[in-house]
């Protein structure tokens, strides 16, 4: 089967057998490999992209029920020239490590910073809670978006 | 000695600043590509069938179902494996497939290659394996009295006879860790067209990799290219081989590039785990609390097969005093054979299990002598000038045992007392724990390690630096596990050229030199000084070439002047230089475990702030403060990633992270149950980098990464301790361990 | 594979009619566990995530489409604070109340609250019209429920007076993402009916009746009385031991945690 959607801006059209996931889609059918297959099960967050406005684990959406949806994945956020806010936050500020859960993070922190621009410290860490990081201890990730504090992304 | 700011910078992109990792940006945007990642238009997928029990007969084995499914290319099992179906880089007695028996859970017994991931996955179902099932054997006490053992090791110093007056006595217990990289294991392999292949896949040590594939492929060296590919973590999970030979027997077999993607539990079940350990111990001290004598039995469990145990069980010995002075020592350790999941590296490589437990010996031995902890470690932290205490190596290169403890005690102890916030109490949002219920403990601890290669193994690295018109090419086949080798590379690179545009390119095993393992704790000293060296050549042949006496981006200089471009230098004919670094020879120890095994060490030192509820056993870590020996700072952002994010392995090791098994079988290889720290669940952490250059390392640095994650745990432990009077001699500390109730 | 997408909630029973054993798919965040590790095979799926009608909430009237982030932002305190505890954020924005019944794991964090205020599931079928179960015939055992084939859940009714307080709590070895170790909810109304749930601790939510009867007689509860529920609760509750946890801590944890939130409750 075929499902139509709208991936960063762009109408897509992707071949789906079965029941596989978005992630899953979109790494393997529409090149798009920016969202990491870690968990399978939505407990670490590095597959994150935003449906239809809502942050989602994409290993647990459906693709198949992905049918008219507006998906926002990593590669959607920086322009030719220019990274995202939250990119460059995290460039900056040593966020990234092994790198496999940043794009979790990006997606995360955007969609965090989009609904509440001045986030407190327990409020980042709330929001993020559902994206795991194995490298760096959180504390350069919680200077990155402390950094953005009120900078609209 | 000076204890650096961690913002301390000099110029841009030299040693000493915090330089950007380069691969940051595209690491930002989902652009760099991990070996998951990697694919072609050609490819098969690869899946394995693997064992559910962990021990028995194979009594059936038919693949002919699976072959029968359209789309499938290739079923391959312990008869196709072209060499010495064996892997391992110390012993090689792990099967590639297992033949006639299984030994561990989720051992691979057959591979198969089809068109798609789908195709692939319902044919490694298709293949039929019936078992004989055996009584595993699970029990690290049992295996250890049956003789069971893959390697002893024994370190005999001092006085049989001597005694102190004060004793205290403990047994200890450290679970199953797991790396928990968020990469799973990947790779693809490609056929070439005359036998040979090249394979790409999760890796921090390449070369030794290449040396097992080729024996179990049964190839000449030269037909075997094995490339470095993105990695998304590794903390010693890729020392050992997983995937490889699976891939290029699929990929030789068909004739086509294989890829597999192993799913979160195939990468617990298929590498190898920290070792869950048994621990006796007995301290001896006199009244004033000088150490007299300290004897430990060390048990590691090693699982089915050797992997490198050996190293790691020697490493639980030689630092089963920890950063102490002791003149009187009788330590033995057993890597015990069993039916448990296979046990290997895991940053901190021995000295994490020995450090949960010499740390809770010196609190108790605190206790009994009536004395601050921190001024009994003080009392007796071992420094430059003394001798290890298990091996009697005298140490000769800086060892601010001292330093780092009193740069973590000099910080202010105080941090807030629980508001009514949730997320700052126990049990956070599950809005178990009112602020009234709960008891504030800090604890302290001390770990060391030795940095790189020991017992006399001839370790080096590689590297090749390449000045060319465009700039400068470092070629080194280090592995970028995500710590930032291609930062410090670039650094070093171009602290010693002057020359800013340096590109750091990760060769195959054809084109380079092995570096050696990226573990250790070692690539900063040893692939780094091998770029510092290439680099100085390099640089010294330039200013010859021009005689000049200086070199940067613009050119060779000679009194202020350029005198040649680079394009005037090294357009038409690169400069080029390739260095083999050693570090000094280390020796194998003699058979009571005495002599120079070593060529360095590192200390670091913890104090963890904890809340518990005492009720229901729940812990909210409040802060960990921690200080760092790193020689000299080349990257300070990059330590402090480092630090934190060690500390945090170690906090999880202290009261999440344990892998559960039933007969062998793990019963939480998932995220689910397997729980790494959250956000939520992470303290901040204080850094202080204490440095105090070594000699031998780029410019006095040392390595350190494995430090923060081995004095961690038990600094958390110690702290739930102090907050709650329980003994908690086990790790993970669980709520029914705290609350007195199993 | 095929695929269904009704539009309202006439379709979706038409569809679940016509395909009794299709596979409902709301928030995806169970079902896709088990398609992702392939312990669930799925030949239909009947998407609900396009029926407006389940995703109603009025009053006491809570929509099976309802996610936990709604849960969460919503008038109903318990519910509130269980919603937070459920996942990670990307899971509450998508997970949903019906999908919480549907899965019915013992640890259904949604359960303790439904079972505390004696909330009542609404299943229709195209067939069999409308049944409104209470929640005790609903969960029926460890991932197991009364719906039949054909049915779909489509509202959990509450009762029309909530006791104001009420509060639900959760005990996990993480702070955030977890599953409970042990989950209760607690409600006492301005008569000092008691009701107390509890998750977890048995093949399905229960109530610990003998607890609720002897804390409802007490108009101002001793120390006591607190004491003597706690070991009420840690005495009705059926727990086991699994790789998450021990039998004795449940049973434990379970009295421990009922009574701080039975004192949450009498200080509100």
């Amino acid at each position: 089967m075929n499902v139509h959607f709208t991936v960063n801006g762009e109408e897509r059209e992707a071949a789906v057998q079965g029941p596989e996931s978005l992630l899953f889609v979109l790494r393997e059918r529409l090149g798009l490999l920016g969202a990491k297959d870690a968990c399978e099960q939505g407990e670490c967050g590095s597959c994150t992209v935003i449906v239809d406005g809502d942050l989602v684990c994409s290993c647990l959406v459906m693709a198949a029920d992905a049918e008219g949806t507006e998906v926002l994945t990593v590669e959607g956020l920086a322009t030719e020239d220019e990274l995202h806010p939250v990119q460059q936050a995290f460039v900056e500020h040593g966020a990234v490590q092994c790198g496999f859960c940043t794009p979790g993070f990006v997606v995360a922190t955007a969609h965090l910073l989009e609904h509440q621009p001045a986030p407190t410290e327990p409020e980042i860490r709330e929001a993020l809670s559902g994206n795991i990081c194995r490298c760096t201890g959180y504390g350069a990730l919680l200077r990155a978006v402390q950094s953005m504090g009120g900078a609209s992304p | 000695m000076s204890v650096a700011p961690p913002d301390a910078t000099t110029a841009p992109g030299r040693v000493g600043s915090s330089t950007l990792r380069p691969d940051g940006v595209p690491k930002t945007k989902g652009a760099f590509a991990y070996a998951s990642d990697l694919q072609d238009e050609r490819m098969l997928w690869g899946a394995t069938v693997r064992a559910p029990l962990a021990r028995a007969r194979i009594t059936r084995l038919d693949i002919a179902p699976a072959l029968a499914i359209v789309g499938v290319h290739a079923v391959l099992t312990a008869e196709d494996v072209p060499g010495l179906n064996a892997m391992g880089q110390i012993v090689q007695d792990r099967p590639v497939l297992a033949e006639n028996e299984v030994t561990y859970w989720g051992q691979p017994i057959a591979v198969v290659a089809a068109e798609d991931r789908e195709t692939a996955r319902r044919a490694a179902d298709a293949v039929i394996v019936e078992y004989g099932e055996l009584e595993p054997i699970t029990d690290l006490v049992e295996g250890h009295e049956r003789g069971l053992v893959f390697r002893e090791h024994k370190a005999r110093r001092g006085d049989p006879e001597a005694h102190g007056e004060v004793a205290v006595e403990g047994y200890y217990e450290v679970g199953t860790q797991d790396q928990a990289p968020l990469g799973t294991e990947a790779g693809i392999a490609f056929p070439d067209t005359e036998g040979g292949v090249d394979v790409y896949a999760v890796s921090q040590w390449i070369h030794v990799d290449h040396e097992q594939i080729v024996d179990c492929l049964g190839l000449r060296p030269e037909q075997v290219r094995v490339h470095p590919a993105g990695m998304g973590g590794a903390f010693g999970s890729r020392e050992d081989l997983s995937l490889q030979v699976h891939l290029c027997m699929l990929a030789l077999h068909t004739g086509r590039p294989v890829r597999m993607v192993y799913d979160r539990q195939e990468s617990f079940a298929s590498h190898v785990h920290r070792h869950a350990a048994r621990m006796w111990y007995r301290h001896e001290a006199d009244r004033d609390g000088r150490l007299v004598r300290v004897e430990a039995r060390v048990l590691l469990d090693a699982g089915a097969y050797t992997e490198t145990s050996p190293a790691v069980l020697n490493n639980a010995v030689y630092f089963a005093v920890g950063p102490y002075q002791c003149p009187n020592v009788f330590a033995e350790g057993y890597a015990v054979q069993t039916n448990n999941p296979p046990s290997g590296a895991m940053r901190g490589f021995g000295a994490v299990q020995s450090c949960f437990a010499y740390e809770a010996q010196m609190d108790r031995l605190a206790v009994e002598l009536d004395m601050d902890p921190v001024e009994l470690r003080l009392l007796n932290a071992l420094e430059t000038g003394d001798r290890l205490a298990t091996t009697g190596q005298l140490i000769e290169e800086p060892l601010p045992t001292r330093a780092v403890i009193e740069a973590v005690r000099s910080l202010p102890v105080d941090a807030d007392r629980p508001g009514n916030d949730p997320l700052g109490l126990p049990g956070g949002t599950g809005l178990t724990t009112p602020p009234n219920s709960v008891v504030r403990g800090v604890g302290f601890a001390v770990g060391i390690k030795n940095l790189a290669f020991s017992e006399g193994f001839d370790d080096y690295a590689d590297a090749r630096v390449v000045l060319t018109a465009a700039g400068v090419e470092v070629h080194t086949a280090a592995i970028e596990v995500g710590q930032g080798m291609v930062t410090i590379l670039q650094q070093i690179a171009r602290t010693v050229l002057g020359v800013d545009q340096v590109a750091v390119i990760f060769d195959d095993t054809s084109l380079i030199g092995s570096a050696g393992s990226t573990s250790a704790s070692r690539q900063t000293q040893m692939a780094g000084g091998a770029v510092y060296r290439a680099a100085a050549r390099v640089r010294e042949e330039a200013l010859r070439r021009a005689d000049g006496d200086d070199l940067t981006g613009a050119g060779v200089w000679r009194d202020g002047t350029v005198v040649a471009t680079l394009e005037e230098l090294c357009g038409s004919d690169p400069i080029e230089h390739e260095v083999r670094y050693r570090h000094i020879e280390t020796a194998e120890p003699d058979e009571d475990g005495q002599g120079s095994p070593h060529v360095d060490f590192s200390v670091a030192a913890h104090r963890a702030i904890v809340d518990v509820d005492p009720e229901l056993g729940l812990v909210k870590l409040v802060r960990i403060d921690s200080a760092q020996d790193v020689g000299r700072a080349l990257n300070p952002q990059s330590i402090i990633g480092q630090i934190e994010g060690g500390t945090m392995q170690g906090v999880g090791l202290a009261v999440m992270e344990e892998l559960v098994l039933d007969r062998g079988r793990v019963l939480n290889a998932n995220f689910t149950d397997y729980l790494l720290p959250t956000f939520l669940d992470a303290p901040p952490v204080q850094s202080v980098i204490v440095e105090e250059p070594g000699s031998w390392g780029p410019f006095g640095a040392k390595g350190f990464s494995e430090l923060p994650t081995i004095s961690s745990t038990p600094a958390v432990v110690a702290a739930i301790r102090a907050a709650t009077g329980k003994a908690l001699t086990r790790v993970p500390v669980r709520p029914e361990h705290i609350v007195g109730i199993e | 594979m095929d695929i269904d997408r009704p539009r309202s909630l006439d379709e979706t029973l038409a569809a679940a009619g016509e395909y009794p054993d299709a596979t409902l798919l709301a928030g995806g965040t169970d079902v896709m566990v088990e398609v992702n590790f392939r312990t669930r095979q799925v030949r239909r799926v009947i998407s609900l995530r396009g029926v407006a009608d389940l995703s109603e909430w009025n009053g006491t009237r809570i929509g099976a489409g309802v996610t936990y982030r709604r849960m969460e932002l919503g008038p109903i305190p318990a519910l509130a604070q269980l919603a937070r505890t459920v996942g990670s954020p990307q899971i509450r924005s998508v997970g949903t109340l019906g999908g919480n019944l549907g899965t019915a794991s013992p640890a259904g964090d949604t359960h303790p609250f439904l079972a505390a205020c004696d909330a009542s599931i609404e299943v229709r079928s195209r067939d069999g019209g409308t049944r409104i179960l209470s929640w005790s015939e609903f969960l029926t055992g460890p991932k197991l429920n009364a719906l039949k084939p054909g049915e779909v859940i489509t509202a959990v009714v509450l009762p029309e007076h909530l006791p104001a307080r009420q509060e639900f709590g959760k005990v996990g070895v993480r702070s955030a993402m977890v599953i409970s170790t042990v989950s209760a909810c607690v409600m006492r109304d301005e008569e000092g009916r008691t009701t107390v749930a509890l998750g977890a601790v048995g093949p399905t939510v229960l109530r610990a009746a003998r607890a609720e009867e002897m804390m409802s007689a007490e108009s101002h509860p001793s120390a006591e009385a607190l004491a003597e529920f706690s070991r009420l609760v840690s005495d009705e509750v059926r727990p086991i031991t699994d790789h998450r946890s021990t039998e004795a801590y449940r049973r434990h944890a379970s009295g421990v945690l009922a009574r701080r939130l039975l004192e949450r409750c009498l200080a509100a």
